[in-house]
């Protein structure tokens, strides 16, 4: 299938993508990767008015740690991620969930902002945030304002960001030396995973987040399997998922078989997490 | 030193792994696909589908549609059959088939989700889409007939009431004594269902047509991405109202077919009548998501089946009842009811039974119509059989391999005709098993799985045996009336430079057909390679042929090539004998030269023989005859098929945790009689086991009980992808068969044929500990963790 008609038009700077925003509302779609988009678009799924590309603005580009926070740029593109060495030590969770990413080609243009801000609950970058304590940059005209991971990922593709707003960056607090892991269940490699579990650690004695994928609408925590798992209990962790998750059935099968399989990747997240 | 035969020439190319001479062509980015070609005026065409599986359509309203930018002409389906005249899916030879009027594009009901109901031709792919936006149609959903358990039961909508039911055909077949066998008490029988996934093959290449009609010459010409140019000659003149000699049919570049391009579609019939009407090209291209639901789908089938074996071994009888579902009208000229057709035939192939049952049941339902895909049948008759097989031996206690060892047909028992009734000229069952078990060190293999079995690493070997039905004479087709040729013809020629063209009624979509042809004729002739040139699909400029399809195009295309060449070769001995004064018979063509037969000294280069003949021809003695070019042809007489045999194993493990499947290695050996080009050969194997190992695992065809497709895409349609794939072992028997002198039989079906019932023999071998078994493809991680009572 072909698109839809749109324009298209390329800014250059942060003030520029505003007052594209401003001009032209609701009928603007951001561009950055265009690994989803572009595929929503040809499928007539989405028919934008206008395309604002923002690859050409710097403000979004670069991966940087200061005050022991790393802040990765929204237009870090998944093989930039995956291959990063600030993001190898402070979020190896990161650097872990790239090669699950689909394929190479895609990995090559994805970007890490248009993942989060698609918000697709069978993705791994939104989990990760999650499970990370990430804080996301959302960048107005009216300036900068954080959301916590867990308060922007609000519902299916629905996020926090508003319609004059570009997602920035993600921060990350450095999570150097500690524990972590991302278990996946896909039918083919770079598949969207029929159920996926990033896990991460804190420091000793500080708990693990568990942030699963997959499962339901959004990328979601599971603090009762948290506490269990924490608590040494695996089997109670695995059997809190029951109340915790609450999948739907689709191709892959009934709600059982995603229950079933992130009982799994629960215990295999706790073995991996125990021999770090 | 033993007589050579006609194919060991001394520069023979037969049986050497040469490049193919269209493949640095096509990596270069010249091919010429459908889609590449630009002719002036040309228009594009994009359908409005069906949204509904079964749907009356009130009323079109079409007015904005016809108002948009760049909008040429909107077409109904009552505007269309003025044009083109409907068509009906049957044959004569499988008695009792019925089908509905099939019209190029839906006139007051559309019958499934994806049939074409109006046209819109525009400047550009993009506009005509556009506009097929804007066009409204009144729908009155129907019930649908979806389930094809429930097709027949009463109470479920008939979906052409003019048929009276929704049995398309039914054939029952009975041989030897099944009866008794089941009855022995000494006997044990095994039994189970099983289903195979309804598949669709997904080409690189999707569909395509540019159909031009040039009202000056009162012709047709089409560019098709098709298997069987002559055949769509006949279709687009019977239903357009054309002379067969009015319609030329060219298909240049095709990107794979596996079957899906030899079917008559309504939108490429429906482009075709469009340039007529607007008597100008018309291009349709159709892309993946409207493939999904109007490429033909396969293999949609439920088996209940068993087996009796007696207890040290010997398998008796099979009994099966075959069901499936083929969409709401049997696909033209074909028909939908072959690959059911082929299940009966295909059971229990590989053994010697006392008594054989089969019966096919083939029902309507508001899907995509489904007809012949790569292997036809096969996948399905070896899954069965070869479940059962494994089956017999769990309830014995006996080797699987052991088993088929007792039970194969002798490879000195031929010819051999079985109780379906199949005539077997000759076949090395024993041979490929023996091959097969050695290259994957069967005993080492068992120890290993054996041994890991212990550590909680649950592996399994599955074995296949398999015959494969190839070269199909006209007791294919022909007989039931269809004009679709079992013949195939090759015309040779030499140029005065001394180089060779080809035009051959067979076709290449990318398997490789052109290169066997070349390698065939630069031994017959006795030249280099390098110096020879193929056409083929063009029905102005190749011999009237079948095409390509049911592994036809190296064992009867290439017989006529070879004919022609060894035709062509003599032709320049004459010419050359008088040329040289010497015996024709004293001399050979060795390397682009005539030479001295007994030592291999040149006498002429074969440019020299071609100036003289085409520019001084005056220096010739007047009565010697002075053609340089030969056409032959060649249809199979003696048997109505070559069958062909082969043996597949896989081995992989079985996370029991989660029913996920790894596949660690997979082997075939087959047996194509003469192998031209071992490298093209076992790719086709590869390529053919990996589409096996697909249907096995990955794809699947999935409907709502509303008749929606839900696996629309790539994204939802999963084709098997490198990662995932195991390396591939090929090795190969030769039996080469006597009918014809190059003694090719094909290779196009052996992997898919056997690739799903090795993988569904090695997942149950390796469930085997905890008792569970599956049988219904493709073996998801929800099935095979269900039978392990997890979920």
């Amino acid at each position: 299938m072909k698109p839809a008609p749109f324009a298209y038009a390329r800014a250059a700077s942060l003030p520029e993508v505003f007052d594209l925003l401003d001009r032209h509302g609701e009928s603007a779609r951001l561009l950055a990767g265009g690994q989803s988009l572009v595929a929503a678009l040809n499928l007539r799924l989405s028919s934008p008015g206008i395309l604002l590309d923002i690859n050409g603005v710097e403000a979004l580009r670069g991966i940087g740690f200061a005050d022991g926070v790393l802040r990765i740029g929204a237009l870090t593109r998944h093989a930039e991620l995956g291959a990063d060495p600030l993001v190898a030590r402070h979020a190896p969770l990161l650097a872990r969930a790239v090669p699950h990413i689909a394929h190479a080609a895609i990995r090559t243009r994805g970007t890490i902002g248009g993942s989060l801000a698609l918000a697709d609950p069978a993705a791994e970058l939104p989990a990760c945030a999650l499970a990370l304590d990430a804080t996301l940059v959302l960048a107005s005209r009216g300036g900068e304002r954080r959301v916590a991971a867990v308060d922007f990922f609000q519902g299916l593709y629905q996020t926090a960001l508003r319609g004059d707003e570009v997602l920035a960056a993600v921060e990350i607090a450095s999570r150097a030396g500690q524990a972590c892991t991302l278990q996946e269940l896909a039918r083919r490699h770079g598949d969207y995973a029929i159920v996926g579990l990033a896990a991460q650690a804190g420091p000793p004695g500080a708990g693990v987040a568990l942030a699963w994928f997959g499962v339901g609408g959004t990328p979601l925590r599971t603090p009762r399997a948290e506490a269990a798992l924490v608590a040494g209990d695996l089997a109670g962790a695995q059997a809190a998922l029951a109340g915790e998750i609450d999948p739907p059935a689709d191709l892959h099968g009934p709600p059982a078989l995603r229950h079933h399989l992130a009982r799994v990747l629960l215990g295999r997240a706790a073995a991996a997490l125990k021999g770090h | 030193m033993s007589e050579l035969s006609a194919v060991d020439r001394p520069n023979s190319y037969i049986g050497r792994s040469v490049p193919r001479p269209n493949a640095k062509r096509l990596l270069a980015g010249r091919g010429q696909y459908v889609d590449d070609l630009r002719l002036p005026r040309m228009v594009h065409v994009a359908f409005l589908r069906s949204p509904h599986a079964h749907a009356r359509i009130l009323a079109i309203d079409s007015t904005a549609a016809k108002a948009a930018p760049g909008v040429v002409r909107v077409v109904t389906g009552a505007e269309m059959a003025a044009v083109c005249t409907p068509w009906v899916g049957v044959l004569h030879h499988l008695k009792g088939l019925k089908s509905a009027p099939q019209h190029a594009l839906a006139i007051d009901r559309a019958c499934w989700q994806g049939e074409p109901v109006v046209a819109v031709v525009a400047r550009t792919r993009a506009e005509a889409e556009d506009a097929v936006g804007l066009i409204e149609v009144a729908w009155e959903a129907l019930p649908a007939a979806v389930d094809m358990e429930a097709a027949l039961a009463a109470g479920t909508l008939v979906i052409h009431p003019e048929l009276g039911d929704n049995l398309a055909f039914q054939r029952e077949h009975v041989g030897g004594e099944p009866d008794s066998c089941f009855a022995d008490p000494d006997g044990v029988v095994v039994q189970a269902t099983f289903h195979t996934g309804r598949h669709t093959g997904v080409c690189l290449e999707g569909r395509a047509i540019l159909a031009d009609w040039n009202p000056a010459e009162g012709r047709l010409t089409a560019y098709h991405s098709n298997q069987a140019p002559h055949m769509m000659q006949t279709v687009f003149a019977k239903h357009l109202g054309l002379r067969e000699g009015d319609v030329r049919v060219i298909c240049r570049d095709v990107g794979g077919s596996y079957g899906i391009k030899v079917h008559v579609y309504p939108d490429e019939m429906a482009t075709a009548a469009l340039a007529r009407m607007l008597a100008r090209p018309v291009k349709f291209s159709a892309d993946r998501i409207e493939g999904m639901v109007s490429d033909i789908h396969a293999r949609d089938h439920r088996i209940t089946a068993r087996a009796a074996v007696t207890k040290d071994g010997t398998i008796t009888a099979m009994e099966i009842d075959d069901l499936t579902g083929i969409g709401p009208y049997s696909v033209y000229p074909r028909t939908s009811a072959v690959e059911g057709n082929q299940v009966v035939n295909l059971c229990g192939g590989p053994y010697g039974l006392r008594g054989y049952k089969a019966r096919t049941t083939v029902v309507f339902q508001n899907k995509t119509p489904t007809c012949q895909y790569r292997a036809v049948g096969h996948p399905i008759a070896t899954a069965v059989t070869e479940g059962l097989v494994d089956l017999a031996a769990e309830a014995i206690g006996m080797d699987p391999a052991e088993i088929r060892r007792r039970n194969l047909l002798p490879d000195d028992g031929y010819p051999f005709r079985n109780l379906a009734n199949l005539a077997f000229e000759g076949l090395s069952h024993h041979a490929c098993l023996t091959k097969l078990l050695a290259m994957m060190d069967y005993e080492a293999l068992k120890a290993e799985r054996d041994a890991l079995r212990a550590k909680g690493v649950y592996r399994g070997i599955g074995i296949a045996s398999f015959i494969e039905l190839t070269n199909p004479s006209p007791f294919m087709y022909g007989i039931g009336g269809a004009r679709i040729s079992a013949m195939d013809g090759a015309t040779v020629r030499l140029d005065p430079d001394g180089s060779i063209a080809i035009a051959s009624g067979v076709t290449e979509q990318g398997q490789g057909t052109e290169a066997m042809l070349a390698q065939i004729v630069a031994g017959a002739v006795g030249v280099d390679l390098s110096r020879v040139r193929v056409t083929t699909g063009d029905t102005e400029t190749t011999p009237y042929g079948g095409g390509t399809w049911a592994s036809r195009g190296a064992g009867i295309g290439g017989e006529a090539a070879l004919q022609a060449g060894n035709a062509l070769r003599e032709q320049i001995l004459v010419i050359a004998g008088a040329m040289l004064q010497a015996a024709p018979e004293s001399l050979d063509v060795r390397g682009g030269a005539v030479v001295d037969r007994a030592t291999g000294a040149e006498r002429l280069a074969l440019e020299e023989l071609g100036r003289i003949v085409y520019f001084r021809g005056d220096t010739l003695p007047k009565d010697l005859p002075r053609e340089l070019v030969a056409t032959r042809h060649y249809t199979p007489k003696d048997y109505p098929f070559a069958f062909t045999n082969g043996a597949q194993a896989s081995y992989l493990e079985v996370d029991v945790e989660t029913g996920f499947v790894t596949l660690l290695k997979h082997w075939c050996v087959e047996d194509c009689g003469t192998v031209i080009n071992p490298m093209l050969v076992d790719e086709q194997i590869r390529g053919g086991v990996v589409q096996g190992l697909g249907g096995a695992l990955l794809e699947h065809c999935v409907y709502s009980p509303e008749g929606q497709l839900l696996t629309g895409s790539l994204a939802d349609y999963l084709l098997p992808m490198a990662g995932e794939m195991p390396d591939i072992a090929v090795a190969h028997v030769e039996t080469p068969t006597k009918e014809s002198a190059l003694g090719a039989k094909g290779a196009g079906e052996a992997g898919t044929a056997g690739a799903p019932a090795a993988v569904q023999n090695a997942i149950n071998d390796a469930l085997r500990p905890f008792g569970a078994r599956v049988f219904a493809q493709p073996f998801t991680p929800a099935r095979i963790l269900t039978a392990l009572g997890k979920i």
